[in-house]
């Protein structure tokens, strides 16, 4: 064992002693020689004779060196030391060649790793919490009634916490908080920050440390307790500075002093796990004994007992749910929550993006075969032009495997740039997705190019640098000595087949760019079709500011506040219309529970349960939404009023299916309210869904929860944003700075992982497109500079340039139309797969392939005139006398 | 049999050199290269060239060691001596060769089969 050591730092040493050792080889060989040649010259050999036989004994002495060389150094690394330099030379005076190739694959790999890093981060990397497998989502399975379905009052999150035999604990959050909901005074101007409520386990459930001081005990939760607050990570570094002394200290949430009890970990992001493209400021605990009258309103998360099964957990709540009281305060509310869903969280979040993600994945993947091809190509053209050069070594002795491995180097420089040109761009990319707090899709803030996606570029480039260096490796090791070596360069045979070989790789680009294009063309189809969707409001012309104010719950002082505040707004110069609501859409939602015909009996469940919003008369112009019949909210619409209700299209079809519901008394929000209008259907949870059930109750009868200013605008709504901040500041110093947002924006954030997607795979399918057009482009330049003698004969007999041009268009043509055809054919089987990705649009859309055939067909044209079009200009004397 | 020459196997050479060494003493490569025709008889293949790779193999191993110095004729050249460890191994390896050669022996003493 020592001794073989010793001899491998012996190899070593002699492979960086190599000039020395060679020298002293040398002495020692000529000195063999001289003494050869004198004992010869003893035994009466003639001087010639005598140094003759030396050096025959001796045998060849280049052999005898090399043997000496491998024998004491490291052969293996001098080889691959040999075949670096080649390639570097090779490289060097090849430089469009290296440059063109390190770009795409740079491109290639580039767009693979940036995509493993997404998918790595939402998709295959466990939730970043402590023992993620664990950790549950409970609530009712998803219906028509927004978030006030999925969630559990406190009564019953009390109760099912208590009687679970599955859990070790269960938290949950309070699921209405919207963004800016507090306002932090004490430090100048008021700054809205978003807060959320959360049970006083929430952050032990998860496994979350704090960075600084502690997280939630029992006595913070408990009625009456001094407020306190856990500060998120990056808002401690925003708003307080990373002020290490903060645990303890006060600040002023809305009014009110809370003091600071900690500061949670840099990695643990409430928004990229629970709501993505939001961001989460501060939490503090939700106080149970506040909340008993409150409704659903509170999301459950279980962490399981060691050794029990998600199966075991969904039994045990199939048991309990149904036994728990919606307010103990009321038997008959026991069974109110029916049936219930346990999933692992990590489905919870990312479940609904599998599909989406695998398909990007897939589609990066053909990317970067379309990249590998491209290089087989690339590579086999200049195989063709340095076959001579690989005759010569062969005939030389290099050994077939030697060259193979020279390729395979040379490949593999190659795919080495690529991959760490395409870490760069993969980076760019990954960070900029990483700040784009607009793509609402769950971790996507936790992007990057970590440990794994490293790993994952050196795999794809070393499969990628085989893939496209063996191919032209077994065809130059096949090479003819006699046609290559031959003057004319490669004899037609060879090159023949060469370019039959090109052709299949160009058309099964061809074939790869094709189904690219046409998943990319459905996508986008798709998602025109999203943004054609009748939304129930005009997104553009109008933005929305959260209100800050104070009513002390009086519905009459409320009143007067809002009056106060649409007037002023209405005043502003470029106001069109004006109008508040509690909860915007596409963003939270409640509900109230089922709304009932006057009369009527309804069984259990029959009812339907409309979302709710409480409005001020204005706001269905400031949203741009329609009223179909009767009429809008009135200021009359007092408190001591007739109490009065507006719905939509959709509710009033089903309380009323006659059409008459205008006038009509319904019970709803514990009362009799009269019908006083309809509006259109609101698209409120979502784009793609059917709008669901919505009622609206004015806010002079109702207490809204929030305060959402919506103005609409003829200007762009940037320019109103210091106006209306400065208006609503003179009324109310304590106004926050909060954001105006336009309402489009809101839409732009409901599609954007639609948008994130088709972008993508868009991108992918161009780059695909254009990796196509330069194969066809390769290999018909090829074909002509190949066959420039043929040209030149049909030219000098009387071809016209039309004829010549056709003669190569054809040949392009039948490329093409053999790649897309056989595209097409892939496409109707991928295009199933799909789907359920599409929105309004039939995976065999025959506008998309129809489009997608007359791009492809179009760009490999133009790829195919550009050589036909010197084709037609060889000079025939020229091109004969060359050769 | 033929006349052509025994092909070395591979290692062979090695024990012969180291052999050789122990036998003259301190020697030059073409001493010993000479030195193994000699005794063999002429009946190994020997390109004398190739005797350097196994040369420098020993003493990589640390079986030999190498010194330049000058020959009877005055003439400079590189001596090699066995080492230590260079004498036990070759008592190891002759023990191994004749145990080898003797199963070989045997082996191929047993009759053909059938004819």
């Amino acid at each position: 064992m020592r001794n073989s050591m010793r001899e491998s730092l012996r190899r070593v040493r002699s492979f960086f002693r190599k000039r020395e050792l060679d020298e002293d080889l040398k002495d020692e060989i000529s000195s063999h020689i001289e003494m050869a040649v004198e004992e010869n010259l003893k035994q009466g050999m003639s001087a010639e004779e005598a140094s003759r036989q030396a050096l025959v004994r001796f045998g060849g002495v280049e052999q005898a060196k090399e043997r000496h060389r491998d024998a004491r150094g490291l052969p293996f690394l001098d080889t691959l030391l040999q075949d670096l330099r080649y390639t570097f030379r090779m490289l060097r005076r090849d430089r469009a060649f290296a440059v063109i190739a390190a770009l795409i694959l740079g491109l290639g790999i580039g767009a693979n790793t940036a995509v493993f890093s997404v998918v790595h981060t939402i998709l295959l990397r466990p939730l970043p919490f402590a023992n993620p497998q664990q950790l549950v989502w409970i609530a009712s399975p998803p219906t028509k009634c927004g978030f006030s379905c999925e969630t559990y009052s406190a009564d019953a999150f009390e109760e099912f916490r208590a009687q679970n035999r599955s859990f070790q604990d269960v938290a949950g959050y309070y699921a209405f908080s919207t963004e800016d909901n507090y306002r932090l005074t004490g430090r100048g101007e008021p700054v809205p920050a978003t807060g959320i409520y959360v049970t006083r386990s929430f952050f032990q459930v998860l496994g979350v440390r704090p960075s600084l001081g502690r997280l939630f005990t029992a006595d913070d939760a408990r009625k009456g307790s001094h407020p306190v607050a856990l500060l998120a990570y990056a808002y401690w570094k925003r708003q307080f500075a990373a002020d290490p002394e903060i645990v303890g200290k006060a600040i002023d949430l809305n009014g009110q002093p809370v003091t600071v009890i900690g500061v949670l970990p840099p990695n643990f992001d409430f928004g990229a796990v629970f709501a993505p493209g939001e961001k989460v400021d501060l939490f503090t605990p939700y106080v149970l004994d506040n909340w008993r009258n409150d409704g659903n309103d509170l999301t459950m998360i279980g962490r399981l007992r060691p050794g029990v099964s998600l199966p075991q957990a969904q039994a045990d709540a199939n048991l309990v749910v149904p036994q728990l009281y919606f307010n103990t305060k009321y038997p008959n509310s026991k069974g109110f929550y029916k049936t219930v869903v346990v999933t692992p969280l990590k489905q919870y979040v990312t479940g609904r993006l599998h599909r989406p993600l695998i398909v990007l994945w897939s589609a990066v993947g053909l990317i970067l075969l379309i990249v590998c091809v491209n290089l087989a190509n690339l590579l086999l053209g200049r195989a063709a032009a340095r076959s001579k050069e690989f005759a010569m070594r062969i005939a030389l002795g290099a050994g077939r495997r030697r060259l193979i491995r020279q390729l395979l180097t040379e490949s593999l420089i190659l795919a080495g740039v690529g991959a760490a040109l395409g870490l760069g761009i993969a980076y760019a990319i990954t960070q900029y997705l990483a700040h784009q707090g607009s793509i609402a899709l769950p971790l996507l803030r936790d992007v990057k190019v970590g440990g794994a996606a490293l790993a994952w570029t050196v795999l794809i480039a070393v499969s990628a640098a085989v893939l496209f260096g063996l191919l032209p490796g077994f065809r130059i090791s096949g090479i003819n000595l006699q046609e290559a070596l031959k003057d004319a360069g490669p004899g037609m045979s060879e090159s023949r087949r060469h370019e039959r070989m090109r052709g299949v790789l160009v058309i099964s680009e061809v074939t790869l760019a094709c189904v690219l294009l046409i998943i990319a063309g459905l996508l986008l189809r798709s998602f025109l079709h999203v943004l054609d969707v009748d939304l129930g409001f005009q997104p553009s012309h109008a933005a929305a500011i959260k209100v800050d104010y104070n009513d002390g719950n009086s519905a009459a002082k409320r009143s007067v506040i809002f009056q106060r505040i649409l007037a002023h707004i209405k005043a502003i110069p470029g106001v069109e219309a004006a109008g508040i609501v509690d909860f915007l859409p596409l963003g939270h939602n409640r509900n109230w529970g089922a709304v009932k015909v006057k009369g009527k009996l309804y069984r259990q469940g029959e009812a339907p349960s409309p979302l709710v919003y409480v409005i001020t008369p204005g706001f269905f112009r400031a949203m741009g939404m329609r009223l179909l019949a009767g009429r809008d909210f009135s200021w009359e619409d007092s408190p001591s009023a007739q109490k009065v209700i507006i719905i939509n299209e959709a509710l009033a079809r089903v309380l009323w299916p006659n059409g008459n519901a205008l006038g009509q008394i319904a019970i709803a929000g514990g009362g009799e309210k009269r019908v006083i209008g309809v509006v259109s259907n609101v698209h409120e949870t979502s784009i793609e869904g059917a709008a669901g059930w919505q009622i609206y109750y004015p806010a002079t009868q109702a207490e809204p929860d929030y305060a959402e200013l919506v103005v609409r605008t003829k200007l762009p709504p940037d320019t109103l944003a210091s106006s209306v901040l400065r208006t609503l500041r003179q009324l109310n110093p304590n106004q926050p700075a909060a954001a105006f947002l336009p309402i489009q924006q809101i839409v732009d954030h409901a599609v954007s992982p639609r948008r994130f997607f088709m972008l993508l795979v868009t991108c992918f399918a161009a780059l695909g497109l254009i990796l196509a057009a330069l194969g066809i482009y390769g290999v018909i330049s090829y074909s002509v500079t190949r066959r420039m003698q043929e040209i030149g004969i049909r030219i000098a007999l009387g071809a016209t340039p039309g004829n010549v041009q056709l003669l190569v268009i054809r040949a392009t043509l039948r490329l093409t139309l053999v790649g897309v055809a056989i595209g097409v054919a892939a496409s109707f089987g991928v295009a199933r797969l799909i789907a359920s990705l599409l929105f309004g649009t039939s995976p065999f859309d025959p506008a998309t392939f129809t489009a997608i055939v007359v791009i492809l067909t179009s760009v490999a044209l133009v790829a195919g005139y550009l050589p036909a079009r010197r084709a037609s200009r060889i000079d025939p004397m020229s091109a004969l006398r060359a050769n | 049999m033929s006349r052509e020459k025994l092909d070395l196997l591979q290692g062979t050479l090695d024990l012969m050199v180291l052999r050789t060494l122990v036998a003259m003493g301190p020697m030059h490569g073409y001493g010993i290269a000479r030195r193994i025709e000699q005794v063999s008889g002429n009946q190994v293949l020997l390109n004398q060239g190739t005797i350097y790779a196994s040369l420098v193999r020993l003493q990589q191993r640390g079986l030999i060691s190498a010194k330049w110095g000058t020959s009877g004729s005055g003439r400079q050249a590189k001596y090699y001596s066995i080492t230590r460890s260079g004498r036990k191994r070759l008592a190891a390896e002759t023990e191994n060769w004749e145990r080898l050669s003797a199963v070989i022996g045997r082996l191929l003493a047993t009759p053909e089969e059938g004819r």
